[in-house]
C-alpha cells in the first residue's frame, strides 16, 4: 500500500485545525495532493475508521547533526525518526559542522535532503557567522539559498545592538527569527535550573531570569522593528507572563514549548541522569504548569521537540560534562497527547494546531493543512494506543531520551508525505 | 549492634537511613578504641585492595582515608588523576573499569562534578565511597562531625546545631544538614544571603543572616571555610568585612553558650571565619574531629568491605 498514487483514507476522524474541521470524513489523495474524495471514486480505499487524520505534523526545532556529527544522527536517520513521530516537515537547526552560515553549507544540506531525507526538511540559517554572536552572517544570500528562518539556536546573541540590526535586516527578506533566549552572565556554568533542587544538590544553576531577560529584549526589538521573533523552547513562568502581556499589545512575538518541559521538573536531576540535561533546563513545578497554561490560552502557539541527538558515549559522563540536549521526534506527539489531551487540559484540535497550522503560519509556508490542493502530508493517529516508550526501538541513531519507560497514550499509526507512506506502525 | 549493613556504596548522607547512620557511628566507636591501642592495626581488610582515586586534589581527606586503610591492613593504590587520563580523552567510566579490572575492591573517589559517584557506582561491582563531589556531598566529613557531636553531647534529638559560612558552595554543609535532620537535630544555617540560599528552608531548617541569632542557644556551631575566590566572584566585598560581621571572634563569642562546641572541617582561615584564640580554645573540638575522622573512615571501609564479601 506504500506506492499508491491515488487512494482514499476512508472513515477517519479528520482533525484539521487550519480548516476548522473535526468530523468523520474521507480524504482523497492523488499525485501527492489532497483531493476531494468524491472526485476519485473507485480509487483504492484504505479503512482508517477509528483513527484520527491530521495534517502532517511540523516541528520547527530539530537538530539533524548532518553534516558533521553523523555519529549521533544523519539526514536519513533523523528524517526516519521524524516520520515515525508523525512529522512531514521539520526545520533543521544551523549548528551543524560546519555551521549553516554560508550558501555553500546550505547547498550541501539541501543536497543531503534530496538524497536521503524521507520527509521535508527546511533548513534554517545562522544569524551570526559561526554562531559566534559577533558578525552578521550573509543573511540575504542564505535567503536566496532557501532558508526558511534565522536562528543561532543553542547560542544567544548578547549584543543587543547586533540583534536589533539582524532583525531589522532579516525583515527585508521576510525571514522570521527564532531565538534561544539566554543571558549568559546569569548562567555562569550552570547545568540545571537554579532553584530548590540545584541548592540541595550543590549544582550550579541557570536562573530563570537569564531567559526572561532575553525574552524581554526580544519583545522590545520585535515591537520596535515590527517583525516576527519567535522565542524557542520557553521554560520559565516569568517568560510566559512577559510573552502574554506583549502579545496582548499586538507585538509580533511568539513562543514554543517542548514536550519535556511540560512533562518534567528539576527534581528529576537528583538522579544525575544526563538524559534529563538540556538547555534551557527542566524548571520547577510552577514553571511547568505555566507552560501548560500558556499552551492553553495560546500564548505559546507552537510545540517543538528540540530533538537534539547525542551519542551514548558523550552522554555517559559526569553530569557537569555531559552535553545539553535530548531526542524528541519519536515521542513528541505521544507525550503531548498524554499530557495535554488525555489529561483533559486541551482539546485534540488545539493540540494539533500547535503542531500543524501554527508553525506553518509562523514560517509562512504552505503546509499544515488538509485543504484540497495542498500537499498530501498526512498523519494518521491512533488516539487510544497505549504503550511504554522504549528507546531501543527508536529510528534515531541516538537514545538520549528522558521519556524511556514512560507510559503514554496515543501513537502515530502512519505518516504520509506528498502522498507516499513514509511510516507505518508495526 | 544487630543492624545489618547492606550498601556496597556510600554516595551521600541523603541516601542513608537514621539506622544506617547510627550503625556507622557505633562501628566507628569500636574503631576509635583500636586507634587508642598500642598496636593500632587490625587485619579486617587484609587481602582487599582499596584505590584512592582523587580527580580533585585533596590532602586532609586523602591522608585520613589512606591511614584508615592502612590500619585495616588493606592494600592501597593512590591515583592522583588531576584529570590526567581524562584529559587524554579517557572517560571517567573507562578509568573506573580499568581500576576494576585490577581486581580492586573499593574505590574512594573525590571529584569536582556533583553526582560522579552515582554514575560510577551503577557501572562497577567495586564498592564506591564518596570522598567529596563538588558542592554536593562529603558523607564521611558529616559522619565524623556527627560522631564528634554525639560523643560530646549524646543524643542529637533536639540539639541545636548552627552551620555558619559559605553554605552555597559547601558539600560539608549539605552532608551535615541531611545527617543532622535524619537524627532529629534542629539545624540553622547562617551567613550573608549570597552564600546562604533561602531555598534550604524548604527542607525544614532555619536560615538566618545574623550571627547573633545563629550563636545564641546553639549547642554546636560548625564554621565553614571562607574561600578567597568567592570574594572575586562577588559574593561578598572582602574577607575583612566577612570576618567583622560573620566571623566568630572576641566580639561575637559573647553570644555563645559556655558549653557550646566549636567545630570546623578545616583547613581554617584563621581570623576570617574563626579567630585564633577560639580555634585553639577550650570549646574547640577541631582536632578531635580529625582524630574521629580516622575511626569513622575505618568504620565505613569495614562495613562496605563486609558487604562486598557476601
Amino acid at each position: 500500500m506504500t506506492d499508491n498514487k491515488t487512494f482514499i483514507l476512508k472513515g477517519g476522524r479528520v482533525v484539521d485545525p487550519a480548516g476548522k474541521i473535526d468530523a468523520i470524513m474521507d480524504v482523497g489523495v492523488s499525485d501527492g495532493k489532497i483531493v476531494n474524495a468524491q472526485s476519485i471514486r473507485g480509487a483504492e480505499e484504505i479503512n482508517v475508521s477509528g483513527k484520527v487524520i491530521t495534517p502532517g505534523l511540523i516541528d520547527v526545532h530539530v537538530h539533524l547533526r548532518d553534516p558533521g556529527q553523523t555519529a549521533s544522527e544523519t539526514m536519513a536517520s533523523g528524517t526516519m525518526a521524524a516520520a515515525a513521530g508523525g512529522f512531514t516537515t521539520v526545520v533543521s537547526m544551523p549548528n551543524t559542522k560546519p555551521v549553516a552560515d554560508s550558501t555553500g553549507t546550505i547547498d550541501n544540506i539541501r543536497r543531503k535532503i534530496s538524497e536521503s531525507a524521507v520527509i521535508k526538511v527546511l533548513p534554517s540559517g545562522a544569524m551570526t557567522k559561526g554562531l559566534a554572536g559577533e558578525e552578521m552572517s550573509a543573511i540575504g544570500s542564505l535567503h536566496s539559498a532557501g532558508i526558511v528562518a534565522l536562528t543561532d539556536d543553542g547560542k544567544c546573541i548578547q549584543n543587543h545592538s547586533l540583534m536589533r540590526n539582524i532583525v531589522r535586516y532579516a525583515k527585508s527578506f521576510q525571514l522570521p527569527i527564532m531565538d534561544h533566549c539566554e543571558e549568559y552572565s546569569l548562567v555562569n556554568g550552570g547545568v540545571m535550573h537554579e532553584g530548590v533542587w540545584s541548592t540541595l544538590l550543590g549544582m550550579t544553576g541557570i536562573a530563570s531570569a537569564s531567559e526572561e531577560l532575553i525574552v524581554d529584549r526580544n519583545i522590545i526589538i520585535a515591537r520596535d522593528e515590527d517583525w516576527k521573533i519567535h522565542c524557542q523552547h520557553i521554560s520559565a513562568r516569568e517568560s510566559v507572563e512577559k510573552l502574554r502581556a506583549a502579545q496582548a499589545n499586538g507585538i509580533k512575538i511568539s513562543a514554543e514549548a517542548t514536550p519535556h518541559h511540560i512533562c518534567f521538573t528539576d527534581e528529576e536531576i537528583k538522579h544525575f541522569d544526563s538524559d534529563f540535561k538540556m538547555n534551557p533546563p527542566l524548571r520547577a513545578e510552577d514553571d511547568r504548569l505555566a507552560l501548560i497554561e500558556g499552551l492553553k490560552d495560546g500564548t505559546i502557539s507552537i510545540i517543538a521537540s528540540d530533538h537534539a541527538p547525542h551519542t551514548h558515549t558523550s552522554k555517559l559522563v559526569e553530569f557537569d560534562y555531559a552535553p545539553f540536549g535530548v531526542v524528541g521526534l519519536e515521542t513528541s506527539l505521544s507525550v503531548c497527547l498524554t499530557m495535554l489531551y488525555h489529561s483533559g487540559e486541551m482539546s485534540l484540535s488545539s493540540v494539533i494546531e500547535k503542531m500543524t497550522c501554527n508553525p506553518a503560519e509562523f514560517l509562512g509556508i504552505d503546509a499544515g493543512t488538509l485543504r484540497e490542493g495542498a500537499a498530501a502530508d498526512i498523519t494518521v493517529i491512533d488516539l487510544d494506543w497505549e504503550y511504554t516508550v522504549d528507546k531501543s526501538k527508536f529510528k534515531s541513531l541516538s537514545r538520549n531520551t528522558p521519556f524511556h519507560g514512560m507510559k503514554v497514550k496515543g501513537k502515530v499509526a502512519a505518516t504520509i508525505c506528498d502522498g507516499k507512506f513514509v511510516y507505518i506502525a508495526e | 549492634m544487630d543492624f545489618n549493613w547492606t550498601k556496597k556504596d556510600l554516595l551521600s548522607i541523603y541516601d542513608l537511613t537514621a539506622e544506617e547512620i547510627v550503625c556507622i557511628l557505633d562501628t566507628a566507636e569500636e574503631f576509635k578504641k583500636v586507634c587508642q591501642r598500642n598496636v593500632k592495626k587490625v587485619p579486617a581488610l587484609r587481602g582487599k585492595t582499596v584505590v584512592n582515586f582523587f580527580v580533585e586534589p585533596s590532602t586532609r581527606t586523602r591522608v585520613s582515608f589512606e591511614l584508615a586503610e592502612q590500619r585495616l591492613s588493606a592494600d592501597i593504590i593512590n591515583i592522583q588523576a588531576n584529570g590526567s587520563s581524562l584529559q587524554k580523552g579517557e572517560t571517567l567510566l573507562d578509568t573506573v573499569k580499568n581500576i576494576e579490572a585490577l581486581q580492586a575492591d573499593i574505590i574512594v573517589m573525590r571529584h569536582s562534578a556533583p553526582g560522579s559517584h552515582n554514575l560510577i557506582a551503577n557501572e562497577t561491582s567495586c564498592g564506591v565511597i564518596n570522598a567529596g563531589d563538588g558542592a554536593h556531598s562529603h558523607p564521611t566529613q558529616a559522619l565524623l562531625d556527627i560522631f564528634t557531636i554525639r560523643e560530646k553531647k549524646g543524643d542529637l534529638k533536639g540539639l541545636k546545631v548552627s552551620i555558619i559560612g559559605d553554605i552555597r558552595h559547601s558539600r560539608v554543609a549539605r552532608s551535615n544538614i541531611w545527617g543532622l535532620l535524619k537524627l532529629g537535630a534542629d539545624v540553622t544555617i547562617a551567613g550573608p544571603s549570597t552564600l546562604v540560599p533561602r531555598e534550604f528552608e524548604s527542607i525544614g531548617i532555619k536560615v538566618c543572616h545574623n550571627l547573633k541569632d545563629a550563636l545564641e542557644n546553639a549547642d554546636v556551631v560548625n564554621l565553614l571555610r571562607i574561600q578567597h575566590e568567592r570574594q572575586n566572584a562577588g559574593y561578598f566585598p572582602s574577607t575583612d568585612e566577612y570576618a567583622k560581621i560573620f566571623g566568630l571572634n572576641h566580639n561575637s563569642v559573647k553570644y555563645l553558650k559556655p558549653d557550646a562546641l566549636v567545630m570546623h572541617p578545616g583547613p581554617i582561615n584563621r581570623n576570617v571565619e574563626l579567630s585564633s584564640d577560639i580555634a585553639d580554645g577550650a570549646q574547640s573540638v577541631i582536632l578531635e574531629q580529625v582524630t574521629n575522622g580516622l575511626a569513622v573512615r575505618m568504620a565505613v571501609l569495614f562495613l562496605i568491605a563486609g558487604c562486598l564479601n557476601k
